[in-house]
């Protein structure tokens, strides 16, 4: 298993806690265009522990695809690039390794599912053939028994009749049965880590709930950690054991998910909360947060979120507030809060 | 689009519809962006087109006068050449810079009038059918489809002996097949133009079906049409000198290049520049209206952006 | 599936009536059929026999039928100057047009899909700009002009140089195939590459792209497994195109390179007036055109298990 880089400087092991998965520190991502340089991770850091499930919540644009894709490395080029930072991954960088290297890590320690289940799967080979590569490469198995484990992953995601499914192609699955597919896809190599983006978002209401449970009991049965990005607050009430919210290209705070219901910190953690529907609450009107996240490309100075906050100040105008701890591993960066 | 990676150039094409009243502001639009059109296949297309327009005025001799004497001169830079005939002389002593002239003038022209008259029939015929559907669409579009299944120049040679060749012999029979190729392309528009919000309004207050087809979907296939014609001509004088070439296009003592080309076939050991000429005036020709063509397309339609 | 394949079908017997029609018309548009369809030198007895035969005095419609029957039944009628059944000439010329159709193919094959591949990976890049010459020359060149300027450097010049030379005409072994290939597969390169160009790079943006190298894939299976099967699609639906292509060009290869197939016999019929051999040229190549596409519509449900099991 290469787990190991082959830096001639000592690496300082980062993984001190020896429950930390995965340690990001500092990640920068930026798109590269002719007219500007648009910065979608500028400057992210969270912590991913064994067993944990973290969500990663914000609004379109706010850089949580783009974080999961640059620790992946699966960053589209050309245009993007990951321009600084570290993604420290049981006892290695995943962000200064060669390709080679990280790819014996992508779909063996770590599994992604994504958005669309209609355009992630290809259309032309057949579910079983897309869902043995993994098991075929990083498992080694060959002939009956990676038929075997097929229908294993297959049954684990709770496909019916998998014997029958396995040689059906993607557009003869539902969109929700084509989402466990997936699932399956990144699970049969039992992965450390599974990072979730918005796999229920283009799911019908009722097969999200279904989805969202499954990989829940999976991940209770395996102790695999989960990402899950998302923008629905629900799910992270269901799931996650921890919050990040990401606002412009940064995490504004980070918290254990009872803590950041009961006692969110940052504004704007706050107003998402509020923006909430709560059954049984009587309100006037939905509560919107005013005006829409910035454009990638004309993001304010200091803190990105004045322009919406209702309780600017001149220092947000001005600086980027610096990370504040709330106790724990949990953290917020405002100046409302500064110590 | 899920599924798909955005890029920067997804992101603000817009497709505003367009009508009649427009059509005046995209005339301008036009004409001021052909500023930034591609410098050298443009320049290219505007000499042909002036050799075309001012021929007489331009080439040195008569194109079709012959000089025995003077036959099978070489180019100037060649020993034996003359500054009399810059490309040479065939074997009939006439100069074969001014046939080329002259030649541009009978593509461009022979071009011109097969797209006018096979587009109109195949854009109406094309809006019609796909406007209407039904049986008279299925009427239209299955003989369309008959048609692009033939092989143009086979037929064409069938055609050519019961009716003999010569210039509008060749307009004739080019015309219905540039016809299909137009048809095909605006029913397919058509159809998803139909559907959209202003067609729908128009149906609404009462707008006959001719004026809708008129008023609302013609001036939206515009563009599209504009960008096939360029390429059809092209296409056409491919198609064109390839007849004359086989000596049943249009017919000597004309200076149809393709007729040029394939006189100087036997001497091609001896006199290479009667055929290599006019070949790269037709080469020059469709290059340069391919890559304007091409460049049209991304300014008219910048999400389709292709090769 | 069936119901795309049944109107498929449909339209290739409209395809074939139309052409049948087309030709049978012109035919009789000359003024006087016998003198296109009767050889002149027959013994006046045989002459009506044929007329009849042919039914020139009987209705269009009992004519077309007539027609239609001989043409089912693979008689072409007789060679005018050649006094032989033109199904016969025919078939003798099939296989020289067929083997350099096929040596066409595999050229344009051979360099359109991989700088496709290549200009689609690499966009933007040196390659790309290359690829994109490469295919506006193709499509730009007169084919004729190419062979005759290719007879020129290869056939001539090399040979004037004492160099190593290609054989200017006639069909024999490989070497006389490699001018008239290439003069005719040069144009179809282009197209072949535009369109693996441009359905790579439809792929290329896609999820699955994504997910393959998500799974850890290595980028050549990623591409070559993944991205081409998806990307040929499209191409496949283009090899009915290319066959026309070739058969239209053929015409004038075929003159250029004194190349015995089916393109010469009907140009020399032509300036003959030897209207049987040119009919049945056309309708045979026609014929032949709309059958290939039919199997292309049938290759391409298959390949796409979309079409295979969605309802229409």
């Amino acid at each position: 298993m290469s787990g190991q880089t082959d830096a001639a400087l000592p690496t300082p092991d980062k993984t001190a806690d020896a429950d930390i998965l995965l340690r990001v520190e500092g990640l920068k991502t930026y798109f590269y265009t002719r007219k500007a340089v648009l910065k979608a991770v500028d400057g992210v850091s969270f912590t991913v522990r064994k067993g944990e499930t973290v969500g990663l919540v914000g609004e379109s644009g706010s850089g949580k695809s783009m974080t999961c894709l640059s620790i992946m490395g699966l960053v589209p080029t050309p245009g993007a690039r990951v321009v600084e930072g570290e993604a420290w991954f049981g006892g290695a960088d995943l962000l200064a390794m060669n390709k080679q290297d990280l790819r014996g890590y992508r779909g063996r320690r770590m599994a992604m599912i994504m958005q669309d289940p209609q355009t992630s799967l290809n259309p032309v080979y057949t579910v079983g053939n897309q869902v043995s590569e993994p098991i075929r490469l990083h498992l080694k198995e060959r002939g009956e028994r990676v038929m075997a484990r097929v229908m294993d992953a297959l049954r684990a995601v709770r496909i019916p009749q998998p014997e029958v499914r396995v040689a059906q192609y993607p557009h003869q699955f539902s969109g929700g049965m084509r989402q466990r597919v997936v699932a399956a896809m990144g699970l049969s190599t039992h992965p450390e880590l599974l990072i979730a983006d918005e796999p229920t978002t283009s799911l019908d209401v009722t097969i999200q709930a279904q989805f969202v449970s499954l990989i829940k009991d999976l991940q209770r049965e395996s102790g695999t950690s989960v990402i899950w990005v998302t923008h629905d607050l629900g799910i992270v009430a269901q799931c996650c054991d921890r919050v990040n919210v990401m606002y412009a290209g940064r995490i504004v705070e980070s918290a254990e998910v009872r803590k950041i219901f009961k006692a969110p910190q940052h504004p704007y953690t706050k107003a998402l909360l509020n923006s909430v529907p709560v059954k049984g609450v009587k309100r006037e009107r939905l509560y919107q947060i005013d005006g829409q996240p910035p454009a990638l490309e004309s993001r304010p100075s200091g803190c990105p979120f004045w322009p919406r906050c209702p309780h600017a100040m001149d220092t947000c105008k001005e600086e980027y507030p610096p990370k504040t701890s709330t106790g724990g591993d949990d953290f917020v960066h405002c100046w409302l809060v500064e110590n | 689009m899920t599924g798909k990676k955005l890029h920067a150039r997804d992101i603000g094409a817009s497709a505003a519809p367009a009508d009649t009243a427009s059509i005046g502001r995209q005339l301008h639009t036009a004409l001021s962006a052909l500023k930034r059109a591609p410098l050298v296949p443009t320049s290219i297309l505007g000499i042909l087109i002036s050799f075309a327009v001012f021929a007489p005025l331009i080439a040195p001799h008569n194109p079709i006068k012959i000089d025995i004497m003077a036959n099978l001169t070489p180019p100037v830079w060649h020993e034996g050449g003359s500054s009399q005939y810059l490309l040479g002389t065939d074997k009939l002593g006439r100069d074969v810079l001014s046939r080329m002239i002259y030649g541009s003038r009978l593509s461009l022209s022979l071009s011109l009038i097969v797209i006018f008259l096979g587009g109109t029939t195949g854009v109406l015929l094309g809006m019609i059918s796909g406007y209407l559907g039904g049986f008279v669409d299925a009427l239209i579009q299955r003989s369309v489809e008959a048609m692009l299944a033939l092989p143009t120049i086979l037929v064409a040679l069938v055609f050519v002996f019961t009716f003999g060749f010569g210039f509008w012999n060749v307009v004739f029979i080019l015309s219905p097949f540039i016809a299909a190729r137009f048809a095909r392309m605006v029913r397919g528009e058509t159809l998803s133009i139909k559907e959209r919000d202003y067609v729908a309004s128009a149906k609404v207050i009462g707008t006959s079906k001719a004026g809708i087809i008129l008023r609302h979907i013609l001036p939206n296939v515009a563009n599209t049409v504009i960008v096939l014609a360029t390429l059809e001509v092209g296409h056409l004088i491919l198609v064109e000198s390839s007849l004359s070439f086989l000596g049943v296009g249009i017919p000597p003592p004309n200076p149809a290049w393709g007729l040029m080309v394939s006189e100087g076939r036997e001497y091609i050991a001896t006199a290479y520049w009667i055929s290599l000429f006019p070949g790269i005036a037709i080469l020059a020709a469709v290059l340069s209206l391919n890559l304007f063509g091409d460049w049209l397309r991304d300014v008219l339609d910048p999400r389709r952006k292709q090769l | 599936m069936a119901s795309y394949l049944l109107n498929r079908f449909a339209q290739s017997l409209i395809n074939i009536f139309f052409i049948t029609i087309l030709v049978f018309l012109l035919a009789r548009a000359t003024g006087d059929p016998a003198a296109a369809l009767v050889p002149d030198d027959l013994p006046e007895a045989a002459v009506i026999e044929l007329r009849a035969r042919l039914g020139l005095d009987k209705p269009l419609i009992h004519q077309y039928w007539l027609f239609v029957q001989d043409i089912a039944s693979g008689d072409l009628g007789m060679s005018i100057k050649g006094h032989r059944p033109v199904i016969d000439m025919i078939i003798e010329r099939i296989p020289a047009t067929f083997s350099l159709a096929l040596a066409a193919l595999v050229i344009a094959m051979a360099m359109g899909i991989p700088l496709g591949v290549l200009s689609a990976v690499y966009r933007d890049t040196f390659i790309d700009r290359v690829a994109k010459v490469v295919a506006f020359l193709g499509q730009s060149t007169p084919p004729f002009w190419l062979a005759i300027m290719l007879i020129l450097f290869f056939g001539v010049f090399l040979f004037e140089q004492g160099l190593p030379s290609l054989p200017v005409s006639g069909r024999g072994g490989p070497a006389t195939y490699i001018m008239p290939a290439f003069a005719m597969g040069w144009a179809v390169t282009a197209g072949v590459l535009r369109i693996t160009r441009s359905s790579m790079l439809d792929v290329l943006d896609s999820d699955y792209m994504t997910m393959a190298r998500a799974k850890g894939l290595s980028e050549t299976t990623v591409i070559w497994k993944h991205a081409l099967r998806n990307a040929l699609i499209p191409v496949v639906t283009y090899f009915g195109l290319i066959i026309a292509a070739f058969m239209n060009g053929s015409v004038v290869i075929e003159q250029v390179f004194a190349w015995p197939g089916l393109g010469r016999l009907a140009l020399v019929a032509v300036t003959g007036r030897d209207f049987p051999v040119v009919q049945g040229v056309v309708i045979t190549v026609g014929v032949f055109l709309i059958v290939i596409n039919l199997a292309v519509d049938i290759l391409y449900a298959f390949i796409d298990p979309r079409i295979r099991y969605t309802k229409q």
